[in-house]
């Protein structure tokens, strides 16, 4: 019992209309690095942040012990106190201040309210040694790379005396040598009796560095393997998170699929601030009519930077390639002439771009039409509401009146808002990024048929998800992603979770490790 | 499902909309005119009614003309989520190069008058292409710029006042529309006026609910519609009245007037107005709904330039002087006015009917407070109050309906 750093036990939380956890159990050895696995959204990061006081004590059920003893934390303080540290993917580190300034960020070293700066500088020397960062305290953070952040806010974890180490997808936005200087070092505090938890879609690296793996599926932890175990290795991981039940959640799909209506030839685009990274890289892709064609991929993968950058070139600097619709060649430069063109795009945030949540549903409706219910630039009013009237029918947006405020709608009914946006437009090429998210599983049905009964109206469907079932389910073929480029092209027939996960966990040729050589490169 | 994108079938029985729910439905609007109602009551009762005498009434307008001017390009400013701080040094600077061309130089007032507004166009896109196209806070570019413009105008005037204006430049701020009708004590012409735009207002309505009838959409209960229109009726032909028994309409109410209706249509009724709520309300929303969001605010800015310089005109018009001090805090009363008609300080809400009688209200406060005699001191602080309440109030409404 002794040896259990950490136990987890039926941890159940609920957001409104979902349940993230489902009774998970998660035990964690005294000493040991435990990964944690699963989909997007299969609730890993609502587990660590219970775990660390981001959802206080009460908010969920279940009891955690660390070190044998039970905890009911209120603040992430409180979680910190016993040396629970947890590092988000996104780094919580302030640019402009120092390095020593940001690891005693509210912390600081100080006598009655006046900072020790001297103490504070020997102090952050100490811990970079530990973490093996050789840079100067006093650098500012923003000067340095992302790498040696991750460092920094290690050390910052150090400075709070960590007893147990959470990392959320710690190697996501680090290159291969600084991926690898880390995976070193947590095997380094391993040997100092400090235990982690890892969070990472890289399943290469689990395999490097884990003793034993947890996989969590729909918010339920499906198996605690252990890696010693010689069975278990990354299709092993795939098949515990990927396995589960796909019936009668889509509709029948028969597919009437015409001639292309859209392609793109060689597509390169350049992060917008930093010009010499290059974000999508050599894409090649087509939709014809009727057809719905997916795009996988882990996050970063660059997925909605390509659909943004298709939209008009709303994404992205230095963009080079072809775009062709129904044969010929089109410039979309500029939203309005992509829209013009028949392309329309339902973003992946609704709410941060895709609604104006203070107007009302109309209003809405017809922001990205308004040609349509106008003559001479003024608008019809009456017209206006009698679309938006239709498709609140259409579409059955659950709505006392289309005068009614965006904001107030729930997730669903929201979607449903922008799609008709959307639908109202005309487009015959759909993008839709993410269309699902956050929305309970009845409306989920009820999006998905929209989508099916607009493709069977002969228009071609882009469609971005994170859910690799909803890509099986929907999708007559699908793309996968990584790294900006296109690793695999399978049809329907040929698809399954492992397949697509193993495209989209693909690295480039040039780099390919040993590990991975076992997939065949070549799309079947 | 299946039937789910079938073809509308046409509605044909329309209801009406119970009063409880067209009051609800308009309640924000509803507030702002009863608060100018109590106050004029207020200053009305306070100062022994002199506040709704004919002279007076005259008076109000003279007195706010170029503030309300200000207020309506204030408020689209406003809308797109920003701010223009120049607007009163703005105002000075055109006011003294008017002055400059019509006094010293003999210019021909009316070809003063499009250079100066043309200026006026010019420093907008000055200020619009800082704001719109480098990404500048528009409070940093606004800031600069009222301090530019001031600087400017003291140096055009060499920190002297130039007057007068020739007659014909003054009667802009301070004429009367002739009385063609002629006639005695009363000004028959205005009282014409008065009854054919009520006439015209009613007929409007009346059209508008006819054809919401043809769409088959809820409506308002007729009881309700026929007390709002014989309301309105009544006071457009009582104001023309008040009016007729002073001098008649003045001619820049006659300018006010255009504009009102003028922006009220733009922000209302076109896809002009549409873009320009969007921008405030969600900008990346608006810009991957394929709206032009730099052009249009570039634009908003233009047009804020173009009614800051027609605002300086009717001031200088007025006091009948260019002078290095005009302008001074009109860019703080014509931001109040927006905020205390219901605008948004995050953009995407706010109307121009909200702004002017905002401006209202802060001119009849001026207005009745200095005929109950209060000190300038006191009224800027009561001012203060005034707008704090007023917006304090919109965000706890607006908390609670959330």
């Amino acid at each position: 019992m002794s040896d259990i750093i950490l136990e987890m036990k039926s941890i159940t939380k609920e957001f409104p209309g979902v349940k993230a956890l489902d009774n998970v159990s998660l035990k964690v050895k005294e000493g040991e690095i435990h990964a944690l696995c699963g989909e997007n959204g299969a609730g890993k990061s609502t587990l660590m942040k219970v775990l660390s006081g981001v959802y206080p004590h009460g908010t969920y059920s279940g009891e955690i012990l660390f070190n044998g003893s039970s905890c009911a934390f209120k603040t992430i303080k409180d979680s910190e106190q016993l040396g629970i540290v947890i590092i988000h993917q996104e780094l919580a580190l302030v640019p402009y201040l120092s390095i020593a300034e940001n690891i005693f960020l509210g912390n600081e070293q100080s006598r009655r309210g006046i900072i020790n700066w001297h103490q504070t500088t020997m102090k952050t020397k100490e811990l970079l040694a530990k973490v093996g960062l050789k840079e100067n305290p006093d650098t500012k953070v923003g000067d340095i790379g992302v790498g040696k952040q991750q460092l920094v806010e290690i050390a910052k974890a150090f400075s709070k005396n960590v007893k147990l180490l959470i990392l959320d997808e710690p190697t996501a936005s680090l290159n291969e040598r600084d991926s690898e200087n880390l995976l070193q070092l947590m095997l380094e505090f391993k040997k100092q009796g400090i235990s982690s938890i890892v969070i990472s879609h890289k399943l290469n690296e689990i395999e490097k560095v884990a003793d034993s793996i947890t996989i969590l599926r729909d918010g339920q932890s499906i198996e605690t393997l252990s890696m010693k175990d010689s069975q278990v290795n990354e299709d092993r991981i795939i098949k515990g998170m990927v396995g589960r039940d796909l019936t009668h959640r889509y509709p029948d799909r028969s597919p009437n699929i015409h001639q292309t209506i859209f392609e793109v030839k060689k597509w390169n685009v350049y992060h917008p601030l930093h010009t010499h990274r290059k974000v999508i890289d050599e894409v090649d892709l087509h939709v014809r009519s009727g057809e719905i064609v997916g795009i996988a991929g882990l996050m970063g993968a660059g997925r909605t930077e390509l659909a943004m950058s298709l939209f008009g070139r709303c994404y992205g600097k230095k963009i080079t390639g072809q775009t062709f619709l129904r044969g010929e060649e089109v410039v979309l430069d500029g939203v309005d002439r992509a829209i013009g063109h028949g392309l329309a795009y339902v973003s992946e945030d609704r709410k941060d771009s895709g609604l104006i949540l203070m107007e009302d549903i109309k209003t809405n409706i017809t922001l990205a039409s308004l040609k349509q219910i106008c003559s001479r630039l003024v608008v019809n009013k009456n017209k206006e509401v009698q679309v938006a009237e239709e498709y609140r029918r259409k579409l059955n947006i659950k709505t006392p009146s289309v005068h009614q405020k965006a904001g107030l709608l729930s997730g669903g009914n929201q979607q449903k808002i922008v799609l008709s946006k959307w639908i109202l437009s005309n487009p015959d090429l759909l993008i839709l990024d993410e269309p699902t998210r956050g929305i309970d599983v009845g409306a989920k049905y009820e999006i998905y048929t929209i989508i099916d009964e607009l493709a069977r109206q002969g228009k071609g469907i882009l469609m971005i998800s994170s859910e690799l079932p909803e890509l099986l389910g929907m999708c007559d073929r699908i793309y996968c992603m990584n790294e900006g480029r296109i690793t695999g092209e399978v049809t329907r027939e040929e698809a399954s979770q492992e397949v697509l996960m193993r495209y989209m966990t693909k690295r480039k040729e040039s780099d390919h490790h040993a590990k991975s050589a076992g997939i065949t490169a070549k799309a079947r | 499902m299946q039937s789910q994108l079938e073809l509308p079938q046409k509605q044909d029985n329309h209801q009406e909309l119970s009063v409880g729910q067209v009051i609800r439905k308009n309640m924000r609007q509803y507030t702002m005119i009863i608060t100018l109602i109590v106050i004029m009551l207020l200053f009305q009762l306070l100062t022994d009614g002199l506040l709704l005498k004919p002279l007076n009434i005259t008076n109000l307008i003279l007195q706010n003309a170029h503030i309300l001017v200000l207020a309506i390009g204030m408020v689209l400013v406003i809308i797109t989520g920003h701010i223009d701080l120049s607007v009163g040094s703005v105002a000075a600077f055109v006011g003294a190069v008017s002055g400059i061309m019509i006094i010293n130089h003999n210019v021909p007032t009316f070809l003063a008058i499009i250079i100066s507004l043309l200026l006026g166009a010019a420093i907008g896109a000055w200020q619009g292409f800082w704001v719109a196209y480098v990404k500048i806070p528009a409070f940093i570019v606004t800031l600069a710029g009222m301090l530019i413009f001031r600087g400017l105008t003291m140096v055009a005037l060499e920190g002297k006042s130039i007057a007068p204006y020739p007659d014909g430049f003054q009667a802009m701020s301070a004429g009367f529309i002739p009385d063609w009708l002629g006639g005695g004590s009363l000004h028959v012409t205005t009282m014409v006026i008065g009854f054919v735009l009520a006439l015209l207002y009613v007929f409007n309505e009346w059209k508008a609910r006819k054809n919401q009838i043809s769409y088959g959409f809820d409506l308002q209960p007729v009881g309700l519609f026929i007390a709002k229109l014989a309301v309105i009726f009544i006071v457009l032909n009582l104001f023309a009245y008040v009016l007729a028994t002073y001098e008649g309409i003045p001619n820049i109410l006659v300018i006010l007037g255009v504009l009102v209706l003028l922006y009220s249509f733009v922000t209302n009724q076109t896809t002009a107005g549409r873009h320009i709520y969007a921008i405030g309300g969600n900008e990346k929303a608006a810009q991957l709904s394929g709206i032009k969001t730099k052009k249009v605010t570039f634009w908003v800015f233009v047009n804020m330039g173009v009614l800051s310089a027609l605002s300086g005109l009717l001031f200088a018009a007025r006091l009948n002087a260019a002078t290095p001090k005009a302008g001074n805090l009109f860019e703080l009363d014509a931001i109040a006015a927006c905020f205390i008609g219901g605008a948004s300080a995050y953009g995407g809400i706010g109307t121009v009917a909200g702004a002017i009688i905002g401006g209202l209200v802060m001119g009849i406060m001026n207005n009745g407070m200095s005929l109950l005699g209060v000190g300038i001191d006191w009224q800027q602080g009561i001012k203060g109050f005034v707008l704090l309440a007023a917006v304090a109030l919109d965000i706890y409404n607006k908390n609670k309906a959330a």
